[in-house]
């Protein structure tokens, strides 16, 4: 395998590819696995990736383009992702997200100059009964007000 | 996440118990006869286990309400063709958040369900597919499976028996379209999420081209109780034709929001008013939503609907995943339709033409009235599109996108029309709309 990643990683693709009767349907893992070393998926490892799986480049790329969960770019070290679907809009989150956005110095899709923050909003979380709500990195935060936000920030070091 | 913790009436629900009582931990679930079930069910012929769950009346509760056990029964018993059972946890439409509550509180009570299911249907594989973005319910699922690997639960010798299960998480990437089983299996396989044409349906053909069955979480999970405590128990719980308990999320405007395990048919002015606590701030309720973001909403004088699939189809609307969404009297109609058609347009696969594009046009037409833009033909163009959309697509994902924008044009046509005429909205928060091109 070309594939250049942490020998704990490469460990995790040779396992991850025992759960299924052929290597393709480890795709998803495997990009998954990247993105958690890296941050995101690099482009010049789509062939890498392809090769692995034994399909042509091009599927690796119209996975990686049709699922929103991998970033094709680096992100900051937190993404912050604020849910903006009907449960969190009618619980308040266009000013909890207009609050951020001052907080932060930046507009959604942007990254802040230090590398630390990105923020976005995205499409339902499922997480309805917490509104408003937002998804940093791997945790979930809900019941949302600016003040929990303060807290939330002053703890992300 | 915090642990969470779940509601439900005088009676104690059903998996409540469980999930209160920690059972993704093994010791917990033993505590409570966990696993007898399964032991029970590897005991008995296939067919017992198909007969049992089906006189239940257990219904698929990802949303379609489709008879658990009758299609169980659809895999053919003579293929020589490995089978699949597939778990569908990619929770995803909008006022939905129930299926996590199972994975975070009661893993391995979802495991029981995973060996009577996978002995039902002979299956030796299950993958559970999980949303990508519930991180640490995958890391809480995964170490019940561990647990169960370890305790010789799963695994070649399942139980003592020698029948062979695995049981593998399979994560997804951030497309609702996944829930919708064949794009799941299509994701599963390591392409994009694009459904397939039925038939063949998965049961006959599915992942990897072999008889597969896909079930919601949920409905896996009240499967070892019907085990445990006879189809006719579980039966008598719920309606004439529709079984048991199961989850409601109750969101938007209540005071206290939050998953409620509920008989099925308990009315939807209960929910609202005796457990949710009812509308925030005294206010009145405007609308409500009974069964996710894609079932037409309700009006007030509607609440007194028994919750169950059949009695919300009779008057016009759907259970789907019991996603129930209250509004006050001060929402916007016109903002609250524009922010769930942009969910549906953001997630169509793009596969269908009508999907593709109506989802769009609505998109852009429910943003341009929401800003001052609104043309009186926009009160009736609306429904032309979504009927354009209903039914003329491969998946439902189409019909979801469509049924609200009917449903609210339908039971709020004056709100539409107010917009259309003043060009202005009673919430006063939309107001910088200029047309393009005159500045």
């Amino acid at each position: 395998m070309s594939l250049k990643l942490s020998s704990q990683s490469m460990q995790r693709v040779k396992e991850v590819m025992t759960h299924y009767p052929n290597k393709q349907a480890a795709l998803l893992p495997i990009l998954h696995i990247v993105q958690e070393e890296m941050g995101y998926v690099p482009e010049e490892l789509e062939a890498d990736i392809a090769e692995i799986v034994e399909v042509p480049v091009v599927k690796v790329r119209e996975v990686l383009s049709f699922y929103t969960l991998f970033n094709r770019r680096p992100v900051g070290k937190y993404h912050i992702q604020m849910c903006h679907t009907i449960s969190c809009t009618l619980c308040g989150h266009r000013d909890l997200l207009k609050y951020i956005k001052q907080k932060l110095g930046i507009d959604v899709g942007q990254t802040t100059p230090d590398g630390k923050y990105t923020l976005s909003v995205v499409e339902c979380l499922a997480a309805c009964e917490t509104a408003p709500m937002m998804q940093i990195n791997d945790k979930y935060y809900g019941n949302l007000t600016p003040q929990r936000i303060d807290e939330i920030f002053a703890g992300l070091t | 996440m915090p642990f969470p913790k779940l509601f439900t009436d005088n009676n104690g629900g059903i998996l409540t118990p469980y999930i209160n009582q920690e059972c993704n931990e093994l010791k917990n679930y033993l505590k409570l006869e966990g696993y007898e079930a399964a032991k029970k069910a590897l005991a008995m012929p296939a067919e017992q286990v198909i007969d049992e769950v089906t006189r239940s009346n257990l219904r698929g509760l990802g949303g379609a309400g489709f008879p658990a056990g009758r299609k169980w029964s659809f895999i053919p018993k003579d293929s020589p063709k490995p089978k699949y059972l597939v778990i569908n946890a990619d929770e995803s439409e909008p006022g939905t958040c129930k299926d996590k509550y199972v994975i975070l509180g009661a893993a391995h009570v979802l495991l029981e369900g995973i060996i009577i299911a996978a002995r039902a249907i002979n299956a030796h594989t299950c993958y559970i597919y999980i949303r990508g973005e519930y991180v640490e319910p995958a890391q809480i699922m995964q170490s019940a499976i561990d647990e169960a690997y370890e305790a010789k639960i799963l695994g070649k010798n399942v139980l003592g028996t020698d029948y062979a299960l695995d049981v593998y998480i399979h994560r997804g990437a951030g497309a609702y379209i996944c829930g919708e089983e064949t794009a799941l299996l299509e994701s599963l396989e390591g392409k994009r999420g694009w459904p397939r044409m039925k038939p063949p349906f998965p049961a006959i053909e599915g992942l990897f081209r072999s008889p597969t069955i896909v079930n919601n979480v949920e409905t896996i999970a009240y499967v070892p109780m019907i085990m445990n405590k006879g189809w006719e128990w579980f039966a008598k719980l719920g309606t004439e034709r529709n079984g048991g308990y199961r989850f409601y999320s109750i969101s938007g405007h209540v005071n206290r929001p939050g998953v409620y395990e509920l008989p099925v048919g308990t009315t939807l002015r209960t929910m609202l008013y005796d457990y949710a606590g009812g509308i925030r701030g005294g206010k009145k309720l405007k609308a409500v939503i009974p069964g996710g973001s894609s079932s037409p909403p309700l009006r007030p004088e509607e609440i007194d609907v028994k919750m169950d699939f059949d009695s919300l189809a009779a008057i016009g609307s759907m259970l789907g995943s019991a996603g129930i969404i209250a509004m006050d009297e001060d929402t916007c109609l016109l903002d609250m339709l524009m922010v769930t058609t942009r969910f549906y347009h953001h997630e169509s696969c793009g596969q269908c033409t009508p999907c593709r594009e109506g989802t769009g046009w609505m998109d852009k037409i429910l943003n341009r009235m929401l800003r001052g833009g609104g043309r009186l033909e926009d009160v009736n163009n609306m429904p032309d599109i979504a009927n354009g959309i209903m039914g003329n697509t491969i998946c439902p994902l189409g019909d979801a996108a469509a049924m609200p924008v009917l449903g609210y044009f339908k039971k709020f046509r004056e709100e539409f029309e107010s917009h259309a005429k003043t060009g202005k909205c009673h919430t006063g928060e939309f107001t910088s709309w200029k047309p393009a091109g005159k500045g």
